[in-house]
């Protein structure tokens, strides 16, 4: 069996890769890259575990193939922290006790940050039906709920800042 | 007696020390360790239910290219007889034949042998290639099949245990066991009304996120390391050593962070397979379970069959109760009988009652133990029929229960007699709950049930490290799974009088920490709590006596107040208090590095109760349950950490939740598990369940430091009946059998 060669932009460092064309994206994170941070907790798409975005989309990596990625944008949880510091998520998702064991929390956390890139506002409901990919058997939810709906306002504040900051550089 | 006081840090909720790790990637669960020159193994499982295996040929395996080792029964030494203690326990040659069948398969997904290759492709290939000889024999797929007369037989050997002769023909049933008390007739004939049920609930699996999964390296020496998800590494490291006949001290287990488990990680499944495949190969090997193997052939917890009869008067005093309980256990005995026929009449006064339990054993995966194993589905019995009892009466159903609750000095029905517990306090903060006082929503079902869990003590070590500028370190034997470091952080800086942010708490591996069982049992925070807090004890001890040693006074002239030693009252010493990090900075000159440390065997676990309610709406053209509302009330004894301690509350009201409504092992009539993948197996996702109100009721536990009582448990055994008790309601339909899916509901409405 041959090898794909792949160029593609991973957490925005340029990355090459050479894997099989059956590989999935989960497993040349993991095993080729080193990024272990996205998990398999089923491998058929069913629990969001390995949620990773793809040109900005929501995937599950283990239902897209590694060789499918030249001239892609994949983006992990290992990417979602500004260097030292947190993303609003991270943070509200330690101070919320979102976590127990731990295992879903990157997959929850990306899942969740596509659903604020697309609607920093979200109702329970909303938050709710877009985390409804993601499983967690510890936490029955809640924290999570709530983690995200103070993530998003923390969102909101900081983009209301940064747009108060550049309209007043503009000036 | 712990009395309810002020403590400065316990009862807060920081961030857990492990926080920024588990949101970054940084954190290493089981599947993520690799190391150079490491090889991969998999299993071959069993096609067939039931079957004697003829022949297992791993030559055609072995000589492909790539593929390094290859292993089946024949490889393990032969197992003896003979129990091994702990949650994950057992009958250590049923514990041997489990992970790798011998002579017999026992159910489908049965290990039959393994091979570690290059990649996972490649020994998946090499699978294909080992060929067994199977005779196959008929599966025995139900409680009633295997309990028939003429039921073939899983174990020819298997003669009932606890019988008071043993009998003459082996069965299916492995043991049983009966706990009685008083006259049961006379109890029965002072009724006014006698309510009856007979309830089915079928297997249900943990469903932990993260499957199984192990990197196993053995040196030339013989030396063994092993990196794996578990919920002991010390527990696992026993049974291995037993499974593979090694010297304990050849054996290095390291717990990696931990994926989940609620009793299912306590089972040695695929790490003595890695640590021969290692052997053999002379490379490391790692091994992970697909979530297909995590549902065929790791441990759900048992199907049953139960059936309870309550007497009580008018007044809604109990007079009299039954109950016949009967567990699947699986391919091998085991079912957690024991705990469900304990826990099923806990929490009530009863002077007149008789329980049989029964361990049968069945073609299904063996079971394992989930969250207060045992006890959810014999209460779901109880707690139906005390609902049913209380229609009967018209008796508010917390009114019936209060009628009838366990306080202090009430004798257990397994024996002891309660100390202090919190079930009146749970109840009564339902019976004022809003939950509970507000209208039903119109077209909804309101239903209440109780839970209880006895929780466990056992053995914990921990020690206690002052570093150089005053900082503490903790290490201890328990895999963090939900949070615990940051309790043990807590406790400690309790005791010590520092910060929390000055304690610091890691999880040693099995050479550098003294033994642990397992994080099971709802047990951690409190016996392994209770030896941080001695070692921190021990700690302060010895920062008394180097005080009095540098101010030239008696130790007993020394105090420990707020983190500093300082002179006691009365004592006429002009010395400035030092604070751990003074002594710690003196250390070389009074003595040396400052170690505490202690080890017990936790006795005075202290058992927990609760009461939840939920609100539930019934779609009578689908037959779809939404709970629109759900509360769990439950003692703590003294909650170390709030947040985590709602959290073991919500997770473990979802898991029921989830029990109660979707959840179930389907077979097939040769033993095939047809829904085992989490798209057909359904565990609630977030869209399914409202917010989850918690009530924490502190009633001291009087045998902890600071009033633990175990909280991990309790939380999953309330729902099953809560939510039945509110279909109830809201249907006026009793359904006996679990789970509540939209085609059993349907079939129920239709039939009315």
């Amino acid at each position: 069996m041959s090898g794909v060669h792949v160029s593609t932009t991973v957490n925005g460092d340029a990355t090459e890769y050479v894997c099989h064309p059956g590989e999935t994206l989960l497993d040349v994170l993991r095993n080729r890259l080193g990024l272990t941070g996205a998990k398999e907790g089923c491998g058929t798409g069913d629990c969001g575990a390995c949620s990773v975005t793809v040109d900005g989309s929501l995937v599950c990596s283990c239902l897209v193939l590694g060789a499918e990625m030249e001239g892609r944008e994949v983006n992990t949880v290992e990417g979602l922290a500004d260097g030292g510091t947190l993303h609003p998520l991270q943070d509200k998702f330690i101070e919320h006790a979102a976590l127990q064991c731990g295992i879903c929390t990157p997959g929850f956390l990306v899942a969740a940050k596509a659903l604020l890139d697309r609607n920093p506002d979200p109702t329970e409901q909303e938050i709710r039906y877009a985390l409804a990919g993601n499983l967690c058997r510890c936490t029955g939810y809640d924290k999570i709920v709530h983690a995200v709906d103070a993530a998003a306002k923390e969102v909101r504040k900081q983009q209301k800042a940064a747009k108060k900051a550049s309209g007043k550089k503009r000036r | 007696m712990a009395e309810a006081v002020d403590y400065k840090v316990i009862g807060t909720s920081p961030v857990r020390p492990d926080g920024v790790d588990k949101v970054t990637g940084r954190a290493q669960y089981g599947a993520d360790m690799n190391l150079p020159n490491m090889i991969y193994g998999k299993v071959l499982r069993s096609p067939h239910a039931h079957a004697r295996i003829k022949s297992v040929d791993l030559s055609k395996a072995l000589a492909m290219p790539g593929v390094y080792a290859a292993v089946s029964g024949a490889d393990f030494p032969q197992a003896q007889h003979g129990e091994i203690g702990g949650e994950g326990g057992g009958d250590v040659a049923d514990l041997a034949k489990n992970i790798m069948a011998r002579d017999k398969v026992l159910y489908h997904g049965h290990a039959v042998a393994a091979v570690a290759a290059r990649s996972v492709q490649l020994a998946e290939a090499a699978l294909e290639a080992i060929d067994v000889s199977y005779e196959p024999l008929p599966p025995v797929l139900d409680l009633d099949a295997a309990m028939a007369v003429d039921a073939t037989l899983l174990d020819e050997n298997c003669f009932t245990k606890n019988l008071p002769e043993k009998p003459d023909k082996p069965s299916n049933i492995a043991a049983v066991m009966q706990l009685a008390r008083g006259d049961v007739e006379a109890g029965f004939a002072d009724a006014d009304v006698i309510v009856e049920g007979e309830y089915r609930i079928p297997m249900a699996h943990q469903g932990y996120i993260e499957p199984h999964a192990c990197t196993a390296s053995v040196n030339e020496g013989g030396q063994a390391t092993v990196w794996c998800c578990t919920q002991g590494h010390f527990e696992f490291r026993a049974m291995a050593s037993k499974v593979l006949n090694m010297n304990i001290a050849d054996l290095k287990f390291i717990a990696s962070e931990i994926g989940g488990g609620f009793g299912g990680k306590t089972v040695l499944y695929l790490e003595p397979l890695a640590i021969l495949l290692s052997q053999k190969s002379h490379r490391p090997v790692k091994m992970t379970m697909t979530r297909e193997e995590v549902f065929r052939a790791t441990g759900p917890t048992s199907g049953t069959h139960c059936k309870v009869k309550v007497g009580a008067k008018k007044d809604g005093t109990l007079t009299a109760a039954t109950a016949w309980l009967a567990y699947e256990a699986g391919a091998f005995a085991g079912a957690p009988m024991g705990p469900g026929a304990m826990s099923i009449f806990a929490p009530y006064r009863l002077d007149n009652f008789h329980i049989e339990a029964l361990d049968v054993l069945v073609n299904k995966p063996k079971v394992a133990a989930y969250r207060a194993p045992g006890a959810p589905q014999s209460m779901h019995a109880m707690e139906c029929a005390l609902d049913d009892l209380a229609r009967e009466l018209g008796m508010d159903p917390i009114d019936l229960r209060m009628k009838n609750a366990a306080e202090e000095g009430t004798q257990a029905p397994y024996g002891p007699k309660f100390p202090a517990i919190g079930f009146k306090a749970c109840l009564e903060a339902a019976k004022q709950h809003p939950h509970y006082t507000r209208p039903i929503p119109e077209g909804a079902g309101r239903g209440v049930a109780a839970g209880f869990w006895f929780n466990v003590g056992m053995q914990s070590s921990a020690e206690v490290h002052i570093n150089e500028n005053g900082t503490v370190t903790v290490v201890e034997g328990n895999p963090d799974i939900g949070g615990s470091r940051a309790s043990m952080c807590l406790m400690a800086a309790e005791t010590l009088g520092v910060t929390y942010e000055q304690v610091r708490t890691l999880i040693g591996d099995t050479e550098s920490t003294g033994f642990s069982n397992v994080t099971g049992g709802s047990r951690t925070t409190f016996a392994t709590g209770m030896a941080v807090v001695q070692a921190c004890e021990d700690i302060i001890a010895q920062c008394k006596a180097r005080a009095a040693a540098t101010w030239g006074v008696d130790e007993d002239q020394v105090e420990w107040e707020d983190g500093q030693a300082v002179p006691a009252p009365g004592v006429n010493a002009d010395v400035k208090p030092l604070s751990l990090a003074d002594i710690a900075a003196n250390a070389a000159r009074t003595g040396g590095p400052l170690l505490g440390r202690a080890s017990l065997n936790a006795q005075g676990a202290g058992a927990s109760f609760a009461v939840n309610i939920a609100d539930v709406k019934v779609d009578r053209d689908t037959g779809k349950v939404d709970v629109l509302s759900y509360t769990a009330i439950q003692d703590a004894g003294k909650a170390i950490h709030p947040a985590y301690v709602e959290g073991q509350m919500q997770g473990g009201a979802a898991q029921g939740i989830g029990w109660a409504l979707n959840e179930e092992y389907i077979f097939n009539t040769d033993g095939v598990m047809e829904n085992a993948g989490f798209l057909d197996y359904r565990i609630p996702v977030a869209s399914d369940l409202p917010m989850i109100d918690t009530q924490i009721i502190e009633v001291p536990n009087p045998s902890h430091p600071y009033g633990v009582r175990g909280v991990g448990e309790t939380p999953i055994v309330a729902p099953l009946a809560v939510i039945a008790n509110a279909v109830r309601a809201a249907t006026g339909l009793r359904i006996n059998d679990l789970p509540f899916s939209p085609p059993r509901v349907l079939e129920a409405l239709d039939n009315a």
